[in-house]
């Protein structure tokens, strides 16, 4: 087992890796775009029509959060069929409720007194909400997204269990061989893909964050509690 | 499209059901109890130090980033399969959050509080067992409450390195078996349960341990 014999597994033409990569990302970019929109919808919605409804949904999505992804992927494809689309609403499903948490959090732990100062100055309620409530939401909404991204394309590598392809593939094919180059030749890439993404989303945080509130929080507590995912 | 629950296997295999359930509490007891074994201690010595709470939150992290199948079968050419590589896995994942917790707790502890127990004559030692370490019992808690459910869910991926568990009915009895549905609704239904119950338990032994916050609550 070599790193040129890993690439050379990866390159494999039965195997074809690239075009593996290729689909893992689809996927995963295809479920975390259809995921944050919904998320950001129907949490602005529920943070904006009163408690009751945003109650259920937070409960509903709590409990959501203890299905296990895999199981809850797999019962999606086994009530449909095999193939990419069923695998993709799987990964929407399990991806909507920590947007959608982290919208309805963000918008209702904005300070009413500065509701009530930009309803004063003679904000409509639509300028309110997109330039008031929204940004100040923008760090917990996206921390909501970034949990979204790293379990969609933690979990896309189990895609390939449900014949939707991704590197998964390879890694499971490496498994059921006992072939160590190709299980490493899947599993390497999949953990940079996941790395990656998760970093380029805690830059894109931070230049994201209004420079307002990064002064705010620089004064706040050091340790900040962990955000909880109950991920693949 | 989707088949009818077939209760008739359900009762076939209870005794797998049961089996396999039992495993993946065991998976879940060991990984979790081994990572706050590491967690806490780690919490304790990286507390008050900037850099290295950071390289702890920050190597924990990395850990939890990378996708649990890519983690354990990255692990299998150097311990072959079974259950360590899983539980190696499972160990790195609950990490991140028990080591968040055990920090935010310990930092949280009143200023004035450590200084009364300076002043009480205790040493730093008996003031960290016997008065910090308690007071954070509910924030460590949360963390082991989140690992916890977090691992449940986790393991049924086991059953890729051959680590058993309630994935072997996702995936074993159902997946592999052209998507047979009534194993991957059992396996789903204990999972989900699994984690509520285990959830639930912890918040007794919560309360328990801490008898003052119920005191606190009476008053």
């Amino acid at each position: 087992m070599s790193p040129s014999g890993i690439w050379d597994a990866f390159t494999d033409p039965n195997l074809d890796g690239p075009a593996q990569l290729w689909v893992h990302l689809r996927l995963s970019l295809l479920a975390l775009a259809v995921a944050t929109a919904l998320g950001i919808a129907i949490g602005i919605l529920a943070a904006k029509t009163g408690r009751a409804a945003a109650f259920a949904l937070v409960a509903f999505s709590n409990l959501g959060r203890t299905i296990p992804t895999f199981a809850l992927m797999a019962l999606v494809v086994a009530l449909s069929s095999i193939g990419e689309r069923p695998a993709l609403v799987g990964l929407i499903a399990l991806a909507v409720p920590p947007v959608l948490l982290n919208t309805i959090t963000g918008i209702r732990e904005v300070d009413r007194g500065v509701v009530e100062a930009a309803r004063g100055m003679g904000f409509t309620p639509a300028a309110v909400l997109t330039r008031v409530e929204l940004p100040m939401a923008l760090p917990l909404l996206f921390a909501g997204i970034r949990i979204a991204a790293i379990q969609i394309v933690a979990t896309a590598a189990l895609a390939a269990a449900v014949g939707a392809g991704g590197l998964g593939v390879l890694i499971l094919s490496g498994l059921a061989n006992s072939n160590d180059q190709v299980l490493l030749a899947g599993a390497i890439p999949t953990a940079l893909l996941a790395l990656g993404i998760g970093g380029l989303l805690a830059v894109l945080q931070r230049l994201l964050t209004p420079r307002g509130l990064r002064l705010a929080a620089r004064r706040g507590p050091r340790a900040a509690p962990h955000t909880p995912r109950t991920a693949a | 499209m989707a088949e009818p629950i077939r209760w008739d296997w359900i009762e076939r295999h209870t005794d797998d059901i049961t089996r396999l359930t039992v495993e993946h509490v065991q998976i879940t007891a060991i990984s979790v109890v081994l990572a706050v074994a590491i967690a806490v201690p780690l919490g304790v010595l990286v507390r008050n130090r900037r850099l290295p709470f950071a390289a702890a939150a920050g190597v924990s992290d990395v850990l939890y980033t990378i996708p649990s199948l890519a983690l354990f079968a990255a692990l299998v050419p150097l311990i072959g399969i079974g259950d360590t590589p899983a539980i190696i896995g499972l160990v790195a994942y609950a990490l991140t959050m028990l080591v968040r917790n055990t920090v935010v707790g310990l930092q949280a502890v009143p200023a004035a509080v450590r200084e009364a127990a300076t002043g009480m004559g205790l040493t730093p030692r008996q003031t960290l067992l016997r008065v910090e370490l308690p007071l954070a019992i509910p924030a460590i808690m949360a963390g082991v409450r989140l690992a916890t459910v977090s691992t449940v869910g986790i393991a049924t991926i086991a059953v890729f390195v051959g680590g058993g568990g309630l994935g072997e009915l996702i995936w074993t009895d159902g997946i592999q078996r052209q998507l047979f549905l009534t194993p991957i609704l059992v396996g789903t239904v204990c999972a989900t349960v699994l984690a509520l119950a285990l959830d639930a338990l912890l918040v007794l032994a919560e309360r328990l341990a801490t008898p003052w916050t119920r005191v606190r609550a009476a008053r």
